[in-house]
């Protein structure tokens, strides 16, 4: 009974989500304000019910409902009670519920906070927000529901569940794609934002101030969320990589890099009034990327465009709504945007001039990830034959657009707006640059194994974190305060998180020590200045897996560092797993993990022993970047109503003060 | 033309010129990395020269896999039904590696005619199937429900 209840809760939040887009709308149209509130009150009424429904999925798992297809096919009796939770969205169903019930969530916040009394959020503006939410909520309620619905019934009812997936048991993938989702989702309110000021015709700077916020926030999760599938994958796939170019992480990473843009157009465009064009644009863009990504990953496409054929009604249902979503706003868009971009001009040289350079660079970035990402699908799909893009395509093309776009970094902080001398910002940098030259040489000297992309990576890093700090100097130096505005913190944060990540990523990728070979019982290794004893395996039982567990004593110098204790698990519905052992450190993991078993008594075993040096570097920079954008929320500009807001109805080019119109 | 509409002008022509030059590495890099599936059967009829970087895909051919005991060099064949392809690997397999099941490789012909491999895949999944392998067991007629059981 209780499935058939989140069902039907399902279909009433479907319902309601097409009053969200409906009322809102016409209400908009019509001048009607109760038609308006209305809005309101269906985006509660539809966060009610999917929490309902996903309550009830939740407590089929709890209770081992395998009558429920999606249940059955999830998990298994044995499965521990936290796994039971993850599983909801462990799999393609599940998982697009969450999509909508994190959908709610931010629909409910947007809403609630717009319509508080101190809201300066326009009536209108805010029910179309509204309306589009519930436009987006709707296309994929049906979607769940006539395709993908996690409440069928499976008949006869299972003894036994075939238990999910042993890759997903694990703790960093139970907060991953709620992370992921969050950033994803996220985007929708930027893109709601987006086309809510295109149908009105009119953008001005407050516009900017209620949608950067969000956009920020959507960003930090899926920062976050990014971070932690690439964390998860170092410890739990066994091969200790961090990141593959995996169609699935490009998913991921395309709305990521289109939304980097995106937070530094809009400060243009809050600051200058320009660049309207491309706020638009990219708000559109990271959004309707995210709905690719989640459709690529979700559909099976990625692994084959057969898994379109064997449901027809999901691949034509995926492109339908894709097309209705990318298609209209950019049609929207192109109909409304030209008599909407104001905002003056830039010199050669000048901050505005700089974000261009970061806005192409990323944008082109997102080009090259999405054509060699589709490129096998559509080679597949007009019979040219099975492709796929080898890594080396992604990570070349990678360090040849992002180079120059770290470079400057500094350089955007620094200049002013408008107009420049670049010789006047490199007079202010060249305290930093000598530093980052300092310790490029002082790596040279230390790190003798390294090579000149490792010493370029630690020179590119340096840079921008002696570039972010000095500037954060110069700041408190000449303000009053003692402290920084939170806009500025939070720049100077996650510029040098990207520092301390590119110097993670060059270390791991240049002067990593990977070790495959045969060990038996006493033997020791070498690697660099660490011995690896192997004392041999032992039989472990664990809640729904049988393992064999190998000791590895790893000394330095003769003296005790650590055990380590690798897994081969073999899982009850039979598949096989890898438990890596890490030993991590601030400037270097030790990893060690086991192959197969080369002989029939289990003796000699295929070993992986890996150095990787700061390796945590390149999770500490990610986090840094999510606390930079969390920072930046809470930028007091967002919250007070600002002397513009006086004015906000003028358009923006007319708000900006005598001194900074353009010329 | 005023000055400001040629700086315009030559701003967008910049921006064009960039574009078309990313476009032109990317298209190059994308030919560079592009792999091809390959079926034994194709590489019985030398579709594929010596040297030159595909993916080998099929089945572990069964009672193929030799191991030596003091090295990680592991021999298998990987057979479409048909035709069959030796195949010589010197490092870690992954979990799911074993007689009968369905595998993609990485690497290249070596003048002998032995693939040399830099890397072997098989899928999380223990009934995954590479849909590539799929496809090209049923074009041989070969019964891929039957063979990729354990």
């Amino acid at each position: 009974m209780n499935p058939e209840l989140g069902q039907l809760a399902l279909i009433i939040g479907a319902l309601l989500a097409l009053a969200q887009f409906v009322f809102p709308i016409v209400g908009a149209w019509r001048g009607n304000s109760t038609f308006m509130a209305m809005g309101r009150s269906a985006a509660y009424g539809q966060f009610v019910f999917i929490s309902f429904a996903f309550v009830m999925l939740t407590y089929a798992f709890i209770t081992h409902d395998f009558s429920v297809a999606y249940v059955a096919y999830n998990s298994n009796s044995q499965l521990p009670m936290l796994y039971r939770f993850s599983a909801v969205w462990g799999g393609h169903e599940g998982s697009l519920l969450l999509w909508v019930f994190i959908l709610n969530i931010w629909t409910i916040l947007v809403t609630s906070i717009s319509s508080r009394k101190k809201s300066v959020l326009p009536a209108e503006f805010s029910a179309r927000v509204t309306g589009i939410l519930g436009l987006i909520s709707f296309g994929f309620m049906l979607f769940v529901i006539f395709t993908s619905n996690p409440f069928n019934r499976l008949l006869p009812v299972p003894l036994e569940g075939s238990d999910l997936n042993p890759l997903l048991q694990d703790v960093g993938l139970i907060i991953h794609p709620p992370m992921l989702y969050m950033g994803y989702v996220g985007f929708a309110v930027a893109f709601a934002f987006a086309i809510a000021a295109l149908m009105g015709g009119r953008i001005d700077r407050e516009w900017v101030r209620w949608t950067r916020p969000w956009t920020l926030l959507a960003w930090a999760f899926l920062t976050f969320g990014i971070a932690l599938g690439s964390w998860w994958a170092y410890y739990e796939l066994g091969w200790g990589g961090w990141w593959f170019w995996d169609p699935v992480e490009n998913a991921s990473f395309m709305p990521w890099l289109a939304g980097t843009a995106l937070l530094h157009a809009q400060v243009v465009t809050e600051k200058r009034g320009a660049f309207i064009g491309w706020t638009l644009l990219l708000s559109i863009s990271a959004f309707s990327l995210s709905l690719l990504g989640t459709f690529l990953v979700r559909s099976g496409v990625i692994t084959s465009v057969h898994a379109f054929a064997s449901d027809p009604t999901r691949g034509v249902f995926i492109l339908t709504y894709l097309g209705v979503v990318i298609g209209g706003s950019l049609a929207l868009y192109s109909f409304r945007a030209p008599k909407m971009i104001t905002g003056g001009g830039f010199a050669w040289f000048s901050r505005e001039s700089l974000i261009l350079i970061n806005n192409l660079l990323l944008t082109v970035a997102v080009g090259m990830v999405l054509l060699g990402t589709l490129y096998p699908i559509i080679a597949d799909a007009f019979g040219m034959g099975k492709i796929s893009v080898g890594p080396p395509y992604f990570g070349s093309l990678f360090i040849v657009l992002m180079a120059p776009l770290l470079m400057i970094v500094p350089l955007g902080a620094y200049s002013r707006w408008k107009q420049d001398q670049a010789g006047r910002v490199f007079k202010q940098l060249i305290i930093p640059l000598a530093f980052s030259a300092a310790i490029a040489a002082l790596a040279t000297w230390l790190i003798s194994e390294g090579n000149m992309r490792t010493i370029a990576g630690v020179f590119v890093g340096s840079w921008l974190i002696t570039g972010s700090l000095s500037y954060g100097i110069q700041l408190i130096s000449r303000s009053k305060s003692k402290w920084l505005p939170a806009s500025q913190l939070a720049m100077i944060l996650a510029h040098m998180g990207v520092g301390v990540f590119v110097i993670g990523v060059s270390m791991v990728e240049t002067i990593s020590v990977e070790k495959h070979i045969p060990m038996g019982p006493g033997d020791t290794f070498q690697v660099s200045d660490y011995q690896f004893q192997f004392q041999g395996t032992e039989e472990i039982e664990g809640p729904n897996f049988s393992a064999d567990r190998g000791t590895f004593i790893v000394t330095k110098d003769g003296q005790h560092v650590t055990t380590m204790y690798p897994e081969k698990r073999r899982y009850l519905q039979g598949q096989t797993m890898t438990e890596a052992a890490l030993d991590p450190g601030f400037t270097r993991d030790l990893y060690v993990s086991m192959g197969d078993a080369l002989d029939d008594n289990k003796e000699n075993w295929a070993i992986r022993i890996y150095e990787k040096p700061y390796i945590r570097w390149i999770w500490l920079g990610t986090l840094m970047m999510t606390f930079g954008a969390l920072i930046a929320m809470t930028d007091r500009r967002f919250r007070s109503p600002s002397k513009a807001t006086a004015k906000a109805d003028a358009p923006l080019a007319e708000q900006i003060s005598p001194s900074e119109a353009p010329a | 033309m005023t000055p400001t509409r040629k700086k315009r002008l030559t701003v967008v022509l910049l921006i064009l010129m960039g574009v078309g030059i990313a476009a032109a590495i990317a298209m190059t890099a994308l030919q560079e990395n592009l792999l091809y599936f390959v079926s034994p059967s194709d590489v019985a009829a030398n579709k594929m020269p010596a040297g030159r970087q595909f993916r080998l895909g099929g089945l572990v051919k069964d009672g193929s896999v030799v191991r030596s005991s003091d090295s990680l060099e592991i021999h298998f064949e990987v057979t479409d039904g048909p035709k069959d392809v030796a195949v010589v690997f010197n490092d870690i397999l992954p979990d799911l590696f074993r007689e009968g099941q369905g595998i993609i490789a990485i690497g290249a012909l070596d003048d002998a005619g032995v693939f040399q491999a830099d890397e072997v895949l098989a899928k999380h999944d223990e009934k995954y199937m590479p849909p590539e392998v799929a496809d090209a067991l049923e074009k041989t007629g070969h019964s891929v429900a039957e063979e990729s059981k354990p």
